[in-house]
């Protein structure tokens, strides 16, 4: 990592970070801000995975035109994630079925699952950041 | 934001730089702004260069250096895919460098 003398235990520590997505792409700056965040923190080597859940799983959906309301459409970027080695993503089933959205709809591989699963993968979790 | 007049026409580009409309970019920007970070541009550079503006077309994003390197060896052989070789055609940064060069912002995460 860096070649900077770091104190004692604090040198090459790997937390697993967990962001969790709830909102609409764009309205907000959440979705976009928390990308970035996402992409800074692939910097640190760290272990990182995404959660899309409730209107956060429309971050994902293929063929988003936002030219109608005048900004960037960010949602290829996600598709990036794999060369910045995060590729842990995961949607919640609920809210994907809520919305009658299927993983082909999606323009990412992720991995489906139900809020049991996601709870003891959250509970997993060093660190659990919301967008 | 301050603008700049390459070959006779107007370009905005924000305070470090870097331009900002990437629609606007063509080589006379880019060799405006090599001049600017005192870059020679030889083929080496434009194979950069263009690459860049290809990720930035497929990702939306400019990448990373780590990633860009990683990026870069896959599609064009581990002799370019390293540190050493991006620094010396980008001193200053392979990733800030060239993607100013390429019109393109400043890379995200870049530390």
């Amino acid at each position: 990592m860096s070649d900077m003398d770091m104190e004692d235990d604090g040198a090459g520590v790997v937390k697993k970070f967990m962001f969790l997505n709830r909102k609409a792409p764009h309205g907000t700056v959440y979705a976009l801000e928390g990308l970035e965040v996402v992409l800074i923190t692939a910097a640190f080597d760290q272990d990182v995975s995404m959660v899309f859940t409730d209107d956060g799983v429309y971050q994902l959906l293929k063929g988003i035109d936002s030219k109608g309301i005048e900004v960037k459409d960010f949602s290829k970027t996600y598709r990036a994630l794999e060369g910045y080695d995060i590729e842990k993503l995961y949607v919640d089933q609920a809210s994907m079925d809520a919305r009658g959205l299927t993983e082909d709809d999606l323009i990412v591989d992720v991995t489906v699952l139900y809020v049991s699963e996601m709870a003891n993968l959250m509970d997993e979790q060093d660190v659990v950041i919301s967008f | 934001m301050p603008m700049v007049d390459i070959a006779g026409k107007e370009y905005e580009v924000d305070e470090e730089g870097y331009l900002v409309d990437l629609s606007q970019w063509n080589e006379d920007v880019a060799k405006y702004m090599a001049v600017e970070e005192k870059v020679d541009l030889t083929e080496s550079h434009w194979e950069v260069v263009n690459f860049l503006r290809e990720y930035y077309a497929e990702y939306q994003i400019a990448p990373a250096v780590r990633v860009l390197t990683k990026a870069i060896g896959k599609k064009l052989g581990p002799d370019k895919g390293n540190n050493k070789y991006l620094y010396e055609l980008f001193p200053y940064g392979p990733a800030k460098q060239a993607c100013k060069i390429a019109g393109l912002p400043k890379p995200t995460g870049c530390i």
